[in-house]
């Protein structure tokens, strides 16, 4: 690929997710597009590029965005954020969210939907005090084909064996051939939907917890304070904001704020205690 | 430093299993089959135990259920390692008493993140 052409495609990339790819990753871009420009029936990526530069195909763009977006993900990473939901932030909920006997959950990048699946696992073993409340756990995507894998919650056994502890392999999956599959008690409890970060997200409603882990590491500065500035409006007053454990808001934005509880756990600068936070208000 | 007693008949799963404990920081023991792993165990106990299933002499399901039955037998967390991928092998090892369960093939991934679960890292 020509550096004109890397450039048209970088450029292409950061308008359409946000995503930056520097030049380092030239190989990633040349990896990744490739099986694209032969499922468009092109011998090589610059064929792709150039038919998609002539007919401006949305096709060819969703594609490659998609191609491009990574994927990686394990049940329970990194298990502090998802300790803190079980013993401290759903208890706390059922005190404070006891007449609206409501819970609403956002996983801001759920990719094939080990992080919302995870949280749907805690909530089915509480299931006995969540009696009665309606919980939303509300996954989205930037890939429409993530999602739909999402959706099917088939794994394979090398993806169930990272995170995942045995005792929820035994109770909620079923083994079809190669791959492992999760109960549909635990599937239902997950909406998954289509959603650019890149958009307001207000028309997904309010939530008391959003997970952001490990996606805003690949936008760039302005566009990462963008995404956090509009998140401030779809939060809880005294909900929580899961960034990745080596993400900090520091230079990005000052709408939220670092809570002691944990590393990569955030809530409203100035507002009341979180969920976190001792002092229910 | 943490040990971890490798238990498997094939030399060259011991091998890779002992290359990966070792760069986790463990000191490691090996034994070629339950009976081992057992008078291994009987002189030192060890922090983690990786086993096999299927082996000679003594499989690593009896090994868990004499383990589990000695005097200090119920510290070692024992993670099994096996080609038993089903659901009926997984369910019988937890039942005997197995902390966690690798279905092989593993990798370097696989081993710390399943230990890691289990509190050996």
């Amino acid at each position: 690929m020509d550096p004109e052409q890397f450039e048209y495609v970088r450029s292409l990339l950061l308008e359409r997710s946000g995503l930056v790819v520097t030049p380092e990753k030239m190989y990633l871009l040349e990896t990744r597009l490739f099986p694209v420009a032969r499922r468009h029936g092109c011998k090589t990526i610059e064929d792709l590029i150039k038919r998609y530069r002539e007919h401006q195909s949305e096709a060819i763009a969703v594609d490659i965005s998609e191609a491009m977006n990574t994927h990686e993900s394990l049940f329970f990473r990194d298990n502090a954020p998802f300790e803190l939901f079980k013993k401290t932030i759903v208890p706390e909920l059922l005190k404070r969210r006891v007449n609206k006997k409501k819970i609403r959950v956002w996983c801001a990048a759920c990719s094939s939907g080990q992080e919302p699946y995870s949280l749907a696992m805690i909530l089915d073993d509480l299931s006995a005090e969540l009696a009665g409340w309606q919980v939303d756990i509300i996954a989205t995507d930037i890939s429409h084909s993530v999602l739909e894998r999402a959706a099917e919650g088939a794994f394979t056994q090398f993806e169930v064996q990272r995170g995942l502890p045995v005792q929820y392999l035994v109770k909620h999956f079923t083994q079809e051939h190669e791959t492992w599959r999760l109960s549909s008690r635990i599937r239902e409890r997950v909406k998954f939907q289509h959603f650019n970060l890149l958009s307001d997200p207000r028309a997904l409603g309010k939530f008391d917890v959003i997970f952001c882990r490990n996606v805003l590491i690949y936008f760039d500065l302005a566009t990462k304070g963008q995404v956090m500035d509009r998140m401030v409006n779809v939060l809880a007053g005294d909900g929580v904001l899961f960034l990745g454990s080596s993400e900090s808001t520091i230079g990005i934005t000052a709408k939220f704020w670092p809570v002691v509880a944990g590393r990569g756990v955030y809530k409203h600068t100035g507002g009341a205690p979180c969920l976190v936070e001792n002092g229910a208000p | 430093m943490k040990s971890c007693l490798i238990v498997d008949d094939s030399k060259v799963i011991r091998m890779v299993a002992k290359k990966i404990l070792q760069e986790l920081k463990f000191e490691t023991v090996e034994a070629a089959d339950g009976k081992q792993a057992l008078d291994a165990c009987l002189v030192s106990m060890p922090d983690g135990i990786l086993l096999d299933w299927n082996m000679p002499v003594m499989s690593g399901i009896e090994f868990l259920r004499e383990l589990r039955a000695a005097p200090g037998g119920d510290k070692p967390v024992v993670v099994f390692c096996t080609t038993e991928n089903d659901i009926e092998h997984i369910q019988e090892a937890i039942e005997a008493g197995a902390n966690e369960y690798i279905m092989k093939p593993f990798d370097s991934e696989i081993i710390q993140a399943k230990f890691t679960q289990v509190g050996l890292l």
